[in-house]
């Protein structure tokens, strides 16, 4: 049995892993990948100690760091379920592998959220997106359209409005993202903006060819012809794991206090998957930190 | 480690697929890159090839590998 399992390979795990290894316990990280959502980002300029550092870069030297520690790490795989085992707590991960270990460090953070509208699933990768910034650029000289209405939404839109032939963007609310995004739309001749419109469905056979839309106080219903669709809609956090065993708000978010404690004892929380205010790589390493730090101690009262 | 052709289909602004070229990079493996967001050709190639649109794309010898996939980049690349 491990002293410490980790789940996730974010800012907040690897933070995590390199406190819980100085402090020399015996620790097992899981995750299905390193990086976590630093992996859909380009340009950081607010991680302490870099001006300017690409998303990757961080990444390789979070990596080093945390290789450098004598931490067992299993990537490439997810954990479906946490449990509790007697003295302590026992995951499965999607491969059927089992662990044990007598605390954990849940640190799984947050996926693009889904429309769930038909078409949705089936188009995936072939014209519907989660990430903008990484496919953006094969959608050159077609028409796309862009889903939300937020912060993200709108830099995706900037984004596509220098390659695509016309860039429609969909919001269900008004636009919610920062006033110095929205100004930069104003005058763009190849953008169509639908305000409070809802979006229906995504149409295609092997690839997107259109996308229906509602106004939402009409009703009225209308199809735009697009060859990709971005859905950028904010981010739910992956809790499921743990649904069931440790308390979660309606968002879906592990509850904590202050020291990391989720509702059940030994198992600590840390980074977006939880209710943290601020969702930043800075916090979430800060987090895991703290995380580790409080599993140390509890590791401590229990072999007391 | 292989002497199987490496291919991949990537974007200039895309995190995974410097992911995949620093990896292939330091484990000295030879590839070509092709810049789909510039090369029409090549992002149809792309397109064709996978059936899909996202970046990053692997080729090793006849296998396709979307996205960064570490442990069966591996496997194919032993």
């Amino acid at each position: 049995m491990y002293d410490l399992m980790i789940i996730g390979g974010g800012p907040a795990g690897l933070a995590a892993g390199v406190y819980a290894a100085r402090k020399q316990l015996k620790t097992l990280l899981i995750s299905d990948d390193i990086g976590g959502q630093i992996n859909t980002t380009w340009g950081i300029e607010n991680y302490l100690g870099y001006q300017f550092i690409e998303g990757p870069e961080l990444i390789s030297k979070f990596e080093t760091q945390v290789s450098q520690f004598p931490i067992d790490q299993k990537t490439g795989d997810k954990v479906r379920q946490l449990k509790k085992v007697r003295g302590g707590f026992g995951v499965i991960t999607e491969a059927g592998k089992k662990y044990q270990g007598k605390a954990v460090v849940f640190a799984t953070g947050k996926k693009p959220r889904k429309l769930n509208v038909p078409g949705e699933t089936e188009l995936t990768g072939r014209g519907v997106s989660y990430c903008a910034i990484c496919d953006g650029p094969v959608f050159a000289g077609q028409k796309v359209a862009v889903v939300g209405g937020g912060n993200s939404a709108l830099e995706a839109v900037l984004d596509l409005l220098k390659i695509a032939e016309h860039v429609n963007l969909i919001s269900l609310t008004p636009l919610t993202g920062d006033k110095i995004l929205s100004n930069q739309l104003k005058g763009a001749k190849n953008l169509s903006i639908f305000i409070e419109h809802e979006t229906v469905e995504i149409k295609g056979k092997e690839f997107v060819e259109g996308i229906r839309i509602k106004a939402l106080k009409t009703g009225k219903e209308k199809e735009l012809e697009v060859g990709g669709a971005f859905i950028e809609i904010g981010l739910v956090p992956n809790s499921d794991a743990v649904k069931g065993l440790a308390n979660l708000n309606k968002w879906g978010e592990v509850i904590v206090t202050p020291r990391n404690e989720t509702s059940v004892p030994g198992l600590y929380a840390a980074g977006d998957v939880t209710d943290v205010p601020e969702k930043q790589i800075i916090v979430a390493a800060g987090e895991g930190a703290k995380a580790a730090l409080q599993a140390h101690r509890y590791l401590q009262r229990l072999a007391k | 480690m292989t002497d199987k052709k490496v291919t991949v289909y990537s974007t200039p602004t895309c995190p995974y697929c410097k992911r995949v070229k620093d990896y292939l990079t330091q484990k000295k493996v030879a590839f070509t890159d092709y810049n789909v967001a510039e090369d029409r050709e090549k992002a149809k190639e792309m397109i064709q090839k996978t059936k899909q649109m996202g970046v990053p794309v692997v080729v090793v010898g006849d296998e396709i590998i979307v996205g960064f996939n570490q442990a069966k980049l591996d496997s194919l690349l032993s």
